[in-house]
């Protein structure tokens, strides 16, 4: 199989396109940026591309909630067409806002009577705030997982707290696998992750979630920002590991074509 | 709190809304947090309240909203609050007709309701997106406005009025309504009727022009009303008012910096000195003897006459760097001025050249101690915790919606910034070789591209060249701004697509002064003609003069060939960015300004560059007389101790985790040294670096220096000081001492006082000293003059408070291969600690000065060729790999630059200074209190250009020789118990555990 293509959505607002469409490259895809407009005009070409990446930023200014403006817009313009690509086996991941805009759509986890089963919303601080945690997965089910057990990464988000409707959606998701990726300490453990290991205050820690077919992923933290030994905030004293953690995610993702 | 179920309205809304079905209707929209959830709101101003120590028994709900105009129905308002207003989960909503009795009900004992609205005309981004997404949904919306929404317990008068004027509201932005809302509809602007004005000047006395002067805050002098006066009269009319406007803002101090590059003359000890211009005879000229010094190695590309000074990167990269200020803004209102400062500079370096690509922040504070007594403010003053937090949200908001990393900064804090406090905003941008330089071109079509104009901001330019007082607040109110982030993230990305297919000719940002300055510097050698009705407004009933000078955030102005502008447009429309002709470029040397078929300005770009009349000024400097230190007695090792723990905690020493953290200091994938470095992640690192391009192994690096301490004493030691330390912090991490390029931002009081100016002077003379020995090119550079604050005391009299003598350096350096950079964290127990540089009689506007409360001393001083090889040699070893930590000392001396290197890395240091040499002291003490002085220097003295290295011992003997002539003493090694101490001549001066350090240093500045 040829290179897998990647389409790195941009909107207004869109700020991490070209780090994450690096990193695509890097692990082995073929990196293409696209604008909202021009999708939503000719949403046909998304036929050409293998794998669709919400990258991070401020979408819309995160105005009124972040990711809620391109997630209604996408919603109401490219629902239909999102759903074929899903449907064809193609793989879609959120990165931050994308994660944001993946949840906030429904696309990631649908409504049902009772309405959306889960959000994201402001960090307990009220703040933004910028730092690395440890993150644990369960990689059941997510294909961007597959073969990675524990990683650590920078977050950078003031609207990242997971927030299910009830405990039954939490119990549902967790059962399911689809609480893909959660925040832990150093040594793996995550029975009692206080702040800042949990920065935001999510509910069980969340970090990340999949979807019932584990190919369309959301996660808060920045893999992108750790794909090479220098991004790392202690290579100055822990010396060069080979390549950042995040790089194994993106290999996955273009590694589950050419398998 | 009372439970309200989703959605409801009482019956007659309904029913009301129902019968308004196709006319207009106003709704509101009220959105609280679900049961469980925090109303965080509610937090913050109880926060603030506790600051302010408003009664603690005071309880608050906030709410936020919407206001929605247009032939809206109660099915509409149904939808679009579930599919887009209110987040599912964790929000509930109540919404009405705006008016109805359902929005004002008390909640349990909370019966006193609130409403606060951005004023009229106020940027409202969040309203912007709301209408944009409405109207992308298909509701039929014509306006939306934001507002917040508070419920409070009764409160006594004072504690209201406080909770109204300092906590909820800031009246230059915003409004307060008390009780429900009442309004029948949101509406801006009125039909503008054009009525051309003269101002006529011919007779007019010297009392009525300078009344003219200050009616119109035109802030020219006496001198240039009559050259104006005069001009207008040779040609035989009066000017209209869009002509002296335009004059008044090319020829204000911040667009011409007429005082700095003008004449002065200039006395101080060493006898007199006449400046033509002075800028260029100090600072650029020593630009210019590096650049004819390193002949062909020149690496200097563009300097002093771009929106921002440039550099070359690699050999297809350049760089370039501005740092700007935006302090009167921010004094008013504190997260609209730091937020726009940002904005400002980053349009500075897209503006450069033909558009470098930002791709990084740094900012530095200057405030009063957060910890300042209510009680001891001036009146019309706001307190120093609140401009900080609102300064440092500003930056946040705006730079991390930019996508541009912040990565550097400083903050100090000095009595003298409360009523002006200092916001220094910089950029640094990568453009590529060939698109460094610009030309309009005859012809080229003027457009303006992104936010519309409105009139906010009018009289920046002139406002910023005059002084602050107590009714700043109230007099300038147009000229305090809120910026959109995004709105400016749409025109950088259309603008990069635009450079790289070659679509235009010339760049420029508005900044102060609108498209008067924009249009006017790009058309200086040409002419232009501009079509004012054509700008694309706000609102209605903007004049003709309004729109020119408006200083409307997010705008830029490029040159384009007319056989491009299909495509440029184009262009524009597929990324939603509003692009507009405005005017033309035409080579007739005039600037003319039509509305409609209306010619209403026509001036000669002469009259507009070069007819200000050139400006003498008188500048002296008298040296400060200096004075010894009090002597006082050898102290215990617990007194020396606590003196070290004080420093650690003091605020401009003590972590600034709180305000890094908010910033991304991490997109754009290119991080390199954070901000925060160490086992915990959190040590001070001495300056960040990034790698700007993705698959290249270069690095920037990026740093400061600034003490305005040193400045009370001699501000040329000040000045050679900062350029110091700006160099060493860059140089620690590893940057080339031969590639590292400075930017000078002065900001002083009133400079028309001779002795004001001349200490300024004093600074810009050792600025030149230094770059030139040191061959580090100043490239850029910004003042901001009058920093001075006025009220009336109780007592009826008249006060004025001048800041510090206060100058940024900020310094840009280049990594070869970020493989070699260093951080400041010890790595090792084992390893060996050197000091380089030598220790002297420093101890002048020093920390432990400062924490001890006294004063006297004498000042840092720099030896330029000692500082020069220093550099060098210490960059050497750090090429060889030879170094493990480096850690520049500043403020605080030996003992807080072995501290922190020491928590930062989880290690401890045994420290002895037997070998560390002292100048000036005797070796050997005679007497105790000479022992008492000599240990206080050797720990605390703030001499230049040293640094603390840990070196491996096997690498001791390469080190020294990489070193050379340089002064390098052995000062002990790294242990693994977490221990600091410190001996002096037999002595145990320090002793402490690391954790007690730590949380001194990091207690301070750690804000919820």
């Amino acid at each position: 199989m040829p290179q897998p293509n990647v389409l790195i959505l941009r909107a207004p607002g869109t700020n991490c396109d070209q780090e994450t469409g690096y990193a695509f490259d890097l692990a082995g895809g073929n990196s293409s940026f696209v604008h909202i407009n021009q999708l939503i005009e000719s949403p046909g070409i998304i036929r050409d591309y293998q794998i669709l990446c919400l990258p991070g930023g401020f979408s819309y200014g995160d105005d009124i909630a972040a990711g809620r403006i391109l997630a209604s817009q996408m919603q109401s313009r490219l629902a239909d067409v999102l759903s074929e690509f899903h449907a064809a086996g193609k793989l879609i991941l959120g990165i931050c806002n994308g994660f944001q805009i993946l949840i906030k759509s429904g696309f990631l986890l649908p409504s049902d009577d009772e309405g959306l089963p889960a959000t994201l919303t402001w960090n307990d601080s009220g703040r933004f705030i910028d730092c690395w945690v440890n993150l644990k997965t369960d990689n059941e089910r997510c294909v961007f997982l597959q073969n990675i057990e524990q990683m650590y990464l920078p977050i950078a988000h003031a609207e990242g707290k997971f927030v299910p409707r009830n405990e039954q959606v939490l119990n549902h998701l967790k059962t399911n696998h689809q609480l893909a990726l959660s925040y832990c300490l150093a040594d793996g453990s995550n029975d009692e992750v206080a702040y800042p290991h949990n920065p935001n205050g999510s509910t069980a820690n969340v970090a990340g979630v999949c979807d019932t077919t584990g190919r369309i992923f959301g996660l808060m933290p920045h893999p992108e920002r750790f794909i090479d030994p220098t991004h790392h905030p202690r290579w100055t004293r822990e010396g060069n590991s080979a390549a950042g953690d995040g790089l194994a995610l993106f290999q996955n993702a273009i590694n589950f074509f050419n398998d | 709190m009372v439970d309200v179920v989703t959605n409801t309205t009482n019956s007659s809304d309904e029913s009301q809304a129902t019968q308004a079905n196709e006319t207009t209707t106003l709704w509101q929209v009220d959105i609280f947090p679900v049961a469980g959830q925090p109303n965080r709101l509610s937090a913050e101003v109880l926060d603030n309240a506790k600051d302010l120590r408003v009664d603690e028994s005071l309880e608050v709900i906030g709410a936020h909203g919407f206001l929605i105009q247009g032939p809206l129905t109660h099915q509409h308002l149904t939808r679009l609050t579930a599919e887009l207003l209110v987040e599912p989960v964790v929000e509930r909503c109540e919404f009405a007709l705006v008016g109805s009795d359902s929005l004002a009900q008390p909640i349990g004992e909370l019966t006193n309701l609130l409403h606060v609205l951005p004023l009229p005309g106020v940027t409202d981004p969040q309203a912007e997106s709301a209408l944009m997404a409405m109207r992308h949904l298909g509701f039929p919306v014509d306006v939306v406005r934001t507002f917040k929404k508070f419920w409070t317990s009764a409160l006594s008068e004072t504690d209201r009025n406080l909770l109204q004027s300092k906590i909820l509201c800031n009246d230059s932005i915003e409004m307060i309504v008390v009780g429900k809302l009442e309004l029948d509809e949101l509406q801006l602007g009125q039909t503008y009727e054009f009525s051309k004005r003269d101002i006529p000047l011919a007779d007019l006395s010297d009392e009525a022009l300078m009344k003219i002067s200050q009616d119109w805050t035109l802030s020219l002098s006496l001198i240039e009303m009559h050259t104006i006066r005069d001009h207008f009269e040779s040609l035989g009319r009066a000017p209209t008012d869009i002509e002296l406007e335009s004059i008044a803002q090319t020829w204000s101090e911040h667009c011409s910096h007429k005082t700095l590059a003008g004449r002065i003359s200039y006395r101080d000890e060493n006898g007199e000195r006449q400046f033509e211009n002075m800028l260029k005879e100090t600072i650029f000229s020593a630009t210019m003897q590096i650049r004819s010094d390193l002949g062909e190695n020149d690496w200097c590309v563009s300097v002093f006459k771009d929106n921002a000074g440039i550099v070359e990167f690699d050999d297809s990269y350049n760089i370039a760097f501005k740092v700007e200020t935006h302090n009167r803004p921010s004094a008013l209102e504190p997260y609209g001025g730091a937020n726009t400062g940002i904005g400002g500079v980053i349009r500075d370096t897209l503006g450069t050249g033909l558009g470098a690509k930002p791709i990084c922040n740094t900012d530095v504070f200057c405030f009063a101690s957060p910890d300042t007594p209510y009680e001891e403010l001036p009146p019309g003053v706001m307190h120093p915790r609140r401009i900080m937090k609102g300064v440092v949200s500003g930056v946040r908001d705006y730079g991390n919606r930019m996508g541009i990393p912040t990565v550097n900064g400083a903050v100090f804090f000095d009595e003298r910034y409360v009523g002006n406090p200092l916001v220094f905003c910089g950029n640094v941008g990568l453009i590529p070789k060939e698109k460094s330089f610009k030309e309009v071109q005859p012809n080229d079509l003027i457009v303006s591209i992104g936010g519309k104009t409105g009139r906010d901001g009018i009289h920046g330019a002139t406002f910023s060249s005059a002084e602050l007082t107590e009714s700043s607040d109230i007099t300038s109110g147009g000229a305090v701004q809120i910026g959109n982030a995004i709105t400016e993230k749409m025109l950088m990305d259309v603008l990069l697509i635009a450079r790289d297919r070659e679509l235009y000719s010339s760049v420029t940002d508005c900044g102060a002064g609108g498209y008067s300055s924009a249009v006017g510097e790009m058309g200086e050698e040409l002419g232009a003609e501009v079509w004012l009705d054509r700008v694309p407004l706000k609102y209605d009933g903007l004049s003709y003069t309004e729109i020119w000078i408006s200083e409307a955030q997010e705008r830029m102005v490029f040159a384009i060939p007319e056989s491009n502008w299909e495509q440029f447009e184009a262009l524009c429309a597929s990324e939603s960015v509003v692009a507009t002709v405005i005017g033309q470029f035409k080579p007739t040397g005039q600037l003319v300004l039509k509305f409609g078929d209306e010619v209403v300005g026509d001036v000669s770009m002469s009259m507009l560059h070069d007819g200000r009349p050139p400006i003498i000024r008188e500048a002296t400097y008298q040296p400060v007389e200096s004075s010894d230190l009090p002597s006082f007695d050898f102290k215990t090792t617990e007194q020396w101790t606590t003196d070290l723990c004080k420093i650690l905690a003091s605020p401009n020493v003590a972590s600034k985790h709180w305000i890094i953290r908010q910033y991304d200091h991490e997109v754009q994938g290119g991080s390199v040294i954070k901000p925060l470095v160490g086992v915990q992640n959190d040590g001070p690192g001495d300056a960040a670096v990034v790698r700007p391009i993705l698959d290249s192994r270069r690095g920037l690096a990026v740093s400061c220096g600034m003490n305005p301490l040193y400045g009370d004493l001699d501000t040329y030691h000040m000045a050679t000081s900062a350029i110091d330390e700006a160099i060493r912090n860059c140089v620690s991490v590893g940057a080339d001492p031969t590639r590292i390029a400075i930017l000078d931002n002065f900001c002083w009081g009133y400079t028309d006082r001779p002795e004001t100016l001349g200490s300024l002077v004093r600074a810009a003379i050792a600025c030149h000293d230094l770059s030139v020995v040191m061959q580090t090119p100043f490239i850029s550079g910004k003042d901001s003059l009058h920093n001075e604050f006025s009220y009336t005391n109780d007592e009826g009299n008249r006060q004025t408070i001048s800041i510090p003598s206060t100058l940024l350096i900020s310094a840009m350096g280049q990594v070869p291969d970020v493989a070699n950079c260093v951080t400041m964290d010890l790595k090792k127990a084992g390893n060996a600690l050197f000091q380089i540089g030598v220790t002297g009689d420093h101890l002048g506007g020093s920390h432990w000065t400062l924490v001890n409360q006294i004063s006297g001393g004498k000042v840092p001083t720099v030896l330029p060729e000692r500082a020069k090889q220093t550099f060098i040699h210490l960059h050497d070893a750090i090429q060889k790999g030879l170094v493990r930590s480096c850690h520049d000392m500043s403020e605080g001396g030996l003992a807080v630059a072995v501290a922190e290197m020491a928590f930062a890395g989880g290690l401890g240091a045994q420290i002895n200074t037997d070998s560390v040499g002292i100048e000036i002291l005797p070796s050997e003490p005679e007497s105790e209190i000479d022992l008492s002085y000599a240990t206080a220097a050797l720990l605390f003295a703030e001499s230049n250009t040293r640094f603390v290295v840990e070196i491996e011992p096997e690498n001791i003997d390469q080190f020294k020789t990489a070193m050379g002539d340089i002064d390098v003493q052995q000062l002990g090694m790294v242990i693994s118990e977490p221990q600091l101490t410190i001996d002096v001549a037999h002595n145990t001066i320090i002793q402490s555990d690391l954790m007690t350090l730590k949380n001194a240093w990091l207690g301070t500045l750690d804000w919820k």
